[in-house]
């Protein structure tokens, strides 16, 4: 009972809807576009140079690791290239290369592949190694010190940083409008916040991030925000200021939404986008950090594997 | 065959197509020239002596391998044995093939007519196993615990398929006949038939069982989501249907039944949905037996190298290696995929995306499952992530982003773990 045909066989199901990890991860980088260019209008040619130095290099240590530790060649997945243009995006304009380098070989050695490789990282890679360089070299980090040669048109002092340093009456010296399109100094993908929501809702329409972790984060940001502001408006901000300052929208929209490290069921998606946005505001108004994304989220990612339990009885269960 | 829209936040969702009021009749294959009979046993020492090249068989007649209780086929036409061969089928299930050179006209065998008179669950289990729908009469039979439900569906499990929907609609008094057999010769007095929502009051009260009506959603209609939508259990660890006084069986089982009841033969035309490669169907009427080349020359569908031929549906079925084999009793579709539609899955690592957990009608915690279940940690996947509460319906591997062969995972491991209880059950 031979065929003369070779034909395939195979286990069901034979239907695939036609997904696959790369594009997952292109389509990131195609929503991340549109805040990259805004950095690059308003930071110029040195930020181009960050950009292309951190994407580069996340792709070469993704390459070293792989001929190392003779694994199959992964670069094709794309994900070297989302860690590499997410860690770009937190960057200084003018952060030194070496920096850059050693960056993108904290997030993709430390941050992904020691633990196993794609889908096994306990932190989101790219918040793992600007946690860590900017731990290493503060002033590097320094945005103010950093961005001091450029001249710009509109408020050069990082508004966070501004607001830890003399209180909320410097919220006055900012646009809610210009802090929205863009006009503000901060990381060179991370500043423009109309940028970042048409990227996320690119991501949230097309099935590649879920609305619950960026709405919940969002949501825990404000309320907690707010509720400082009303307590004590003399020393908090408002929570307009924190949502359109520092690494809030990037990280309610690309950050805090990464695969591996966020959960995948309804209720702890919101509690775990909740929950970041809460610690965010703990940090800012009465950690010592200016800007609390990054530990905040490195927080929520460590939470990840914990709410993630709580999850829906299946069926048949009685316990 | 299937690709994801631009927008992509919504989940996919399949409806069970259903046969428009208008049935289309079956178009009858010509007669095959050979048959192949498949014998649900390895073969042995002692072969009876029908059972050589070269011996002449009826249509009906009984073939067994030796004079020993056992497994038995019955021959779907009448002609003569050319070849005997061992055959390997799915799950390492063995079987003997028989091969039958085919007479161009039907000499019935008398067995089964002369055991009409007084029929008992032991004779139509010995001429009936074979038939269209393969009425499960012998597990019934041989069920250590007594049955008390039989639950027939009257749909199809699996997509794209029209098999059984279209029995229920063209033969009802045939299947009414059927039930009315198996109460009397089975004495099972619980019988419910699954019909499709739609065609519920069509049903309701025509077939002396309990008419329940099942969403047309897929996999609503497969057997453990019916289990549980009736009974509100799942199998739990080496538990099997029939361990629980239950069994499923087919319409198109229950049709055969009642047309052999009737008729005093076994019917021997298998109902088969063909589904070519741009997707049309048709469905046929063919002897058990005929080679699926010969269904898929009747529909001009080519076969080339690296094409899919698929018994069953797109969701569940089994991938085959040759237009040779036979259509079976249980052959409720033959689908043809061409190979620029196969996506073949990878052994790429979970990422987490959760797409599978969001579709799972089970509620099962897939994207953890398969963890364990990579590792081959079996027992743990199965007390910690609910591996029995799966249903099997192959959702969580048609979204997996990864491609990873998540159901074939599933599979693995419980039959990986169902090989382990029987000696302990047997000690019960």
């Amino acid at each position: 009972m031979n065929s003369q045909n070779k034909l395939l066989v195979s286990h069901a199901p034979f239907w695939h809807i036609g997904t696959a990890v790369p594009a997952r991860h292109y389509n990131t980088i195609i929503a991340a576009l549109p805040a990259i260019l805004m950095g690059l209008s308003v930071f110029g040619v040195p930020a181009l140079a960050v950009m292309s130095m951190s994407i580069a290099s996340a792709i070469g240590w993704e390459l070293i690791y792989t001929k190392i530790a003779k694994r199959p060649n992964t670069l094709g997945d794309g994900h070297a290239v989302m860690i590499g243009t997410i860690f770009g995006m937190l960057l200084p304009a003018t952060l030194p290369w070496w920096a850059v380098v050693t960056g993108t070989f904290v997030a993709i050695f430390i941050g992904k592949q020691i633990f196993g490789g794609i889908g096994s990282n306990p932190f989101n890679p790219a918040v793992l190694a600007l946690a860590i360089i900017s731990i290493s070299w503060k002033n590097h980090l320094d945005f103010d010190a950093q961005l001091v040669h450029f001249n710009f048109d509109f408020n050069a002092a990082h508004p966070l940083v501004a607001l830890k340093a003399f209180g909320p009456e410097v919220v006055q010296g900012y646009s809610l409008t210009q802090l929205f399109l863009g006009q503000q100094v901060g990381g060179i993908g991370s500043t423009c916040g109309l940028a970042l929501i048409i990227g996320g809702l690119y991501l949230i329409i097309r099935g590649f991030v879920r609305w619950e972790i960026p709405f919940a984060f969002i949501l825990g940001l404000f309320i907690t925000a707010t509720l400082f502001h009303m307590a004590a408006p003399e020393r908090f901000a408002g929570p307009m200021f924190h949502l359109l300052t520092g690494y809030t929208l990037i990280g309610a929209f690309f950050l805090a939404t990464e695969d591996a490290t966020s959960p995948v069921y309804p209720l702890p998606m919101l509690l775990y986008g909740a929950l970041g946005g809460i610690m965010t505001i703990l940090i800012r108004n009465i950690g010592s950090y200016p800007d609390g994304i990054i530990y905040a989220i490195l927080v929520i990612n460590l939470i990840n594997p914990l709410v993630d339990k709580i999850r829906p009885k299946a069926i048949g269960k009685v316990a | 065959m299937l690709s994801k829209p631009f927008f992509g936040y919504t989940q996919p969702k399949f409806q069970y197509e259903l046969l428009s009021t208008k049935l289309p009749r079956p178009a009858i294959t010509t007669q095959p020239a050979t048959v192949t009979l498949l014998l649900p046993r390895e073969m042995g020492p002692n072969p009876s002596p029908i059972l050589k090249p070269g011996v002449k068989v009826r249509t009906g007649q009984r073939l067994t391998w030796d004079e020993n209780p056992g497994p038995a086929v019955v021959s779907s036409v009448t002609g003569t044995i050319t070849g005997i061969s061992a055959h390997l089928g799915d799950y390492g299930r063995k079987f003997t093939a028989i091969a039958i050179a085919v007479d161009p006209k039907d000499d019935w065998d008398k067995q089964f007519a002369e055991t009409r008179g007084d029929l008992t669950l032991q004779a139509l289990t010995a001429h009936l196993t074979g038939a269209p729908g393969a009425p499960p009469l012998e597990t019934i039979a041989n069920a250590t615990r007594p049955i008390e439900t039989i639950v027939i569906y009257g749909g199809d499990t699996d997509l794209l398929v029209d098999t059984n929907l279209y029995v229920l609609k063209s033969q009802t008094a045939a299947i009414e006949q059927g039930i009315k057999t198996l109460k009397k010769v089975t004495g099972v007095e619980r019988i419910i038939m699954m019909v499709p929502g739609d065609s519920f009051q069509n049903f309701d009260g025509h077939f002396g069982a309990d008419v329940r009506a099942v969403p047309n959603s897929y996999p609503q209609g497969q057997p453990l989501m019916i289990y549980y939508r009736l009974f509100g259990r799942i199998l739990e660890q080496g538990q099997t249907f029939e361990g629980q006084g239950v069994v499923f069986m087919r319409a198109e089982a229950v049709a055969s039944i009642g047309k052999a009841v009737t008729d005093g033969r076994v019917p021997m035309e298998k109902i088969v949905t063909v589904v070519d490669k741009q997707g049309q169907k048709k469905v046929f009427a063919a002897r058990i037996g005929t080679p699926v080349g010969n269904l898929l020359k009747a529909m001009n569908i080519t076969l080339a190298d690296r094409d899919r031929l698929i018994f069953g549906g797109p969701m569940t079925g089994t991938a085959v290696y040759s237009e040779e084999l036979p259509v079976l009793p249980d052959t409720d579709a033959i689908l043809v995929q061409d190979s620029h539609d196969v996506v073949l899955s990878s052994d790429y690592p979970c990422i987490n995306c959760g797409e599978c957990v969001r579709i799972c009608p089970a509620n099962v915690g897939v994207n953890v499952l398969v963890r364990y279940l990579e590792a081959g940690q079996y027992q743990e996947g199965a007390n910690l992530y609910d591996l029995y509460s799966c249903v099997e319906c192959g959702l969580c591997s048609l979204v997996c982003v990864a491609r990873i062969p998540i159901l074939q995972y599933i599979k693995l491991a419980k039959f990986e773990l169902a090989r382990e209880v029987p000696a302990e059950e047997e000690n019960e």
